[in-house]
């Protein structure tokens, strides 16, 4: 297997040629913040925040996309990229209608826990308070868009993983939303087979399990890596 | 289908024509001025006068100056006519035995039309476009099989030695793009003519899809022999229903004719075109969401590399040209690189079409050589404003470029020099402003579309113009304060350098091109602070240059 | 459950013809929805189901496409359409002014149907017609170099009518 070695923040690192940056930088311990990057899945690349600075190219580079190569110089933790990282996460709060206090996932939402760690303190841009709805139709499962984020880990998970692709995103723009079949409620699509694994997928507490209430809702994202890993390598993780 | 035969259309076409003609644009434009009445009337004129052996009154593609439209112009002599309605019809028949009309005659050697230099639209306005043979007879298709007696890698070096750039926007040199499909291993390969034209006030694409369509298959043809593609597809936006009809008829015919399908000139060279049309979203004229949308899906973009050269319609190789550059193609096989490379500026080879609108007295399409300054373009050909106020500035590239201040008038038209003035080539549209106009208020009109049309896949494009938007709101109401500016300009910086395509990483440069230049417009609409604030600390810069 | 089938009636057998023509192809998705609206006039969600169907695509990728795109329309459209065209050269030659006479005049927002069915009121992101702004697209055709009162006077001609 073809190896390569580049440098991240001023550590050498080594990573198997096709190896995302992101991989890579995780496999040395060096932690670079994500939200739509969920092992097992495919990459969206649309969250932003693992964007770095890879010296000899102009723009910032998502790391979960980024190949590593041979002799890549790659930087995590610039003041501007922290900054950007900050501001990412205050959108994501302007945009939907998260109230922290009394959500199922208080205490494990990784939006939470990413504004404590980034160091994101206050908003500063107005709150765009949509309105939007919740649907407790299906019969273990809710789904509150005003927690959602749009990082589709869902979509993919049902799509890729239970291969039932329930969930997709309908509308565009600041007017997109998931939707599960065409658009009817989630208990009455017919596609699903309430496995619940973009439950455990989702990283708010957008999807959540019925009855849990305010940071009851733990989930166990790990897993869907391990399933993947099962499935394709014949190895099981327990 | 063999070059004889190309000979004999040529020759048929040609011995067909009659003495004198009479032409009526019959483009959308002119369509919408009622141009189809017109041309009805101007053939019953020349069959009443019984002169149906000597004159034909025929429709052809948009002379230019859409703003007189309908446009008439009588053959030989050339004369020409604005505004015609289908009453002048009779009168205008009579000029060609010398008679008298009262429609409007426009000055043909009046810098519009004498100052442009015309390679892509050389024969629009001239030939039929929905009939074949109008165009063989214009020298069609014979740079296709010029092509084809060469081998596809000396096509490609001659594209490159050409110095052509693609005409979609970001001018990236057509023959490396070329190149790198070629390179890629034998097999199923694409090509694809992006006619997704969104930019708001630019309508060259749709002209030259609707007044030269062979000429676009054409130059898909050439490509397709030289990066080794056998299946096109032309993706054009369902606003532009004549565009399709025409493309349409067009497929058919030269499919028929033998220069498009099975044994092309009589080589084993194969290639098939289908038409995909949009529905209406702005962001598929990005390459990648262009391909997402060919294939049924939402047109969401995805990340580059890899780059659809490599990796595109349905993980193959694929060619994506806009309908210009494939326009352009003919040409340069018909008459050589160096022909082509001549013409322009030494980055910017060639002629741009440019569709030219707002408060502009000649509002229509003109096509001029790369480095023709912006002032020649508005003052000369454009006659500067319609009511003689002062040109405040031009906007080019759409929502993806700037504006361009008066005094910055005598820059060259060339992908570079634009660039360094803040704006971009972009793909054509040139929209006039005069004093009326308030620059903050043409921003915000920018931002209002870009958060329309951000297809919502990323973070900054899909919340930060929405905020962008709303900020500029509050500055045109004259609520801000300078921490709103601030926040603003930060914001454009964090739109401009995170988002994921090419729709968002462009989305804040008409803000930051206005706040640019009219720095004082925005200043003056600032409200003081209601308390102190303490200073900002942050890494991103407050400045706009 | 809601109603996921279309009841079979000569529409729908014209678009079964045209799926068929295109050999169940799940790619050509746009140009189904396109036929579907033309067929129907708007995108019903019983259609949509019977084109999931018929191209073996998941229900929510064929939602997902059919509300992604801005010329899709999953509700009835009026009568008659006015398609005000705001690209950059109507809005400097005065789009905004025609689409709010409209609105205020129809009393509709855009992108809404009048209250008696009559009207929908549409914006487009540039038409193309630039050289003739502003335009308006009637009833599909383009009208160009268009004032207010033309307009206006056009809205009480649709509306008056039986």
């Amino acid at each position: 297997m073809a190896v390569v070695t580049l440098t991240i923040d001023d550590k050498p690192v080594s990573a198997r040629a096709g190896d995302s940056v992101l991989a890579a930088a995780r496999e040395a311990g060096i932690r670079i913040p994500t939200l739509c990057h969920l092992d097992g899945v495919s990459e969206a690349a649309a969250c932003r925040l693992c964007l770095v600075q890879v010296e000899g190219r102009g723009r910032l580079q998502a790391a979960c996309v980024t190949e590593t190569a041979e002799g890549m110089i790659v930087r995590t933790q610039t003041d501007t990229l922290r900054e950007y990282r900050r501001m990412i996460l205050e959108l994501l709060f302007t945009e939907g209608n998260h109230v922290c206090a009394v959500c199922v996932a208080n205490g494990n939402c990784e939006l939470q826990s990413l504004a404590a760690e980034l160091g994101m303190d206050h908003v500063r841009y107005p709150y765009l308070n949509p309105a939007r709805p919740v649907d407790v139709t299906h019969k273990q499962y809710a789904i509150d868009h005003n927690r959602c984020i749009l990082c589709t880990r869902c979509v993919r998970t049902c799509d890729e993983i239970e291969g039932a692709h329930t969930w997709d995103v309908a509308g565009r723009g600041t007017l997109s939303h998931i939707v599960a079949d065409m658009g009817q409620p989630w208990g009455e699509s017919v596609t699903c087979t309430s496995c619940g694994k973009c439950v455990q997928a989702c990283p708010t507490g957008a999807l959540f399990r019925q009855g849990s209430t305010v940071a009851e809702m733990t989930k166990d994202r790990e897993k869907l890596g391990d399933l993947v890993t099962a499935r394709r390598d014949k190895k099981w993780t327990v | 289908m063999n070059h004889d035969e190309l000979e004999r259309i040529a020759g048929a076409e040609r011995t067909a024509a009659k003495p004198a003609e009479i032409r009526c644009c019959t483009s959308s434009g002119c369509r919408a001025s009622g141009s189809a009445d017109v041309l009805k009337q101007l053939k019953a004129a020349v069959q009443a006068k019984g002169l149906s052996d000597r004159v034909a009154a025929v429709g052809v593609g948009c002379p230019g100056l859409c703003s007189a439209g309908p446009v008439v112009s009588t053959h030989p002599g050339g004369a020409v006519f604005g505004k015609v309605t289908s009453g002048h019809a009779d009168g205008i028949v009579s000029t060609l035995s010398g008679g008298s009309t009262d429609a409007v005659r426009i000055d043909p050697n009046q810098p519009f039309f004498a100052k442009q230099f015309r390679i892509v639209r050389a024969t629009v306005g001239q030939i039929d476009p929905e009939r074949i043979e109008s165009y063989i007879a214009a020298d069609g298709y014979a740079g296709l099989y010029q092509a084809l007696q060469q081998r596809p890698d000396e096509i490609v070096a001659n594209v490159t030695a050409s110095g052509l750039r693609g005409r979609g926007g970001a001018g990236y040199p057509t023959g490396l793009k070329w190149a790198t499909v070629a390179k890629m291993p034998p097999g199923q390969k694409y090509v694809i003519c992006n006619g997704d034209e969104g930019d708001p006030g630019a309508f060259m694409d749709r002209s030259v899809m609707e007044d030269a369509p062979h000429q676009v298959l054409e130059g898909m043809a050439i490509a397709a022999y030289a990066v080794g593609a056998n299946q096109g597809y032309v993706y054009v936006r369902a606003e532009y229903p004549l565009a399709i009809e025409r493309l349409q008829a067009a497929i058919h015919q030269a499919t028929k004719a033998g220069v498009l399908g099975g044994n092309i000139f009589q080589t084993p060279f194969e290639f098939k075109v289908e038409i995909r049309i949009g529905a209406g979203a702005f962001v598929c004229g990005e390459e990648t969401a262009l391909i997402a949308s060919v294939q049924g899906l939402r047109g969401t973009p995805r990340p580059r590399p890899p780059y659809p050269a490599e990796s595109g319609l349905w993980d193959r190789p694929t060619l994506i040209n806009n309908v210009e550059t494939f326009a352009t193609i003919p040409a340069i096989l018909r008459n050589g690189a160096n022909w082509f490379a001549g013409i322009g500026t030494a980055t910017s080879k060639g002629t741009k079409i440019f569709s030219l609108t707002g408060k502009v007295k000649n509002a229509g399409l003109v096509e001029v050589p790369m480095g023709t300054t912006l002032r020649e373009v508005v003052e000369q050909l454009g006659g500067g404003t319609a009511d003689g106020r002062a040109v405040k500035a031009v906007q080019t590239g759409g929502p993806s470029g700037g504006c361009i201040p008066a005094d910055l008038l005598d820059t060259p038209i060339d992908y570079e020099s634009l660039g360094r003035i803040g704006s971009i080539m972009g793909s054509g549209g040139m929209i006039v402003m005069d004093d009326t106009d308030r620059m903050p208020e043409v921003a915000r009109f920018f931002m209002e579309f870009c958060a329309d049309e951000s297809c919502g896949k990323c973070v900054p494009c899909r919340v930060g113009t929405v905020q962008l938007h709303g900020l500029l709101t509050k500055l045109v109401e004259k609520r801000a304060t300078r921490h709103d500016l601030d926040l603003l300009i930060e914001l454009c910086h964090f739109v401009k350098d995170t988002s994921l395509c090419g729709l968002g990483q462009s989305a804040p440069n008409p803000v930051l091109s206005t706040l640019r230049y009219f720095a004082g417009e925005y200043e003056a609409l600032l409200q003081p602070e209601e308390f102190a604030r303490p200073p900002r600390r942050s890494a991103i810069p407050l400045t706009v240059l | 459950m809601p109603a996921t089938t279309a009841p079979v009636d000569k529409r729908l057998k014209i678009l079964d013809a045209a799926i068929r023509k295109q050999q169940n192809r799940p790619d050509t998705l746009i140009a189904i929805l396109h036929k579907a609206q033309e067929l129907y006039g708007y995108l019903d969600t019983p259609i949509l189901w019977h084109i999931a169907r018929a191209l073996r695509l998941p229900p929510s990728r064929v939602y997902g496409t059919a509300t992604f795109y801005h010329l899709f329309s999953l509700k009835p459209r009026g009568e008659h359409s006015c398609v005000v065209c705001l690209g950059t050269a109507c809005f400097v030659k005065g789009g905004q002014k025609l689409l709010d006479t409209v609105a205020a005049h129809a009393d509709v927002k855009p992108g809404q149907t009048t209250a008696d069915g009559k009207v929908s009121l549409l914006v487009a992101r540039c038409i193309g017609a630039c050289g003739i702004a502003p335009a308006v697209v009637l009833d599909g055709t383009t009208h160009g170099h268009v004032g207010p009162d033309q307009l206006t006077a056009r809205l009480e001609e649709w509306t008056h009518e039986s």
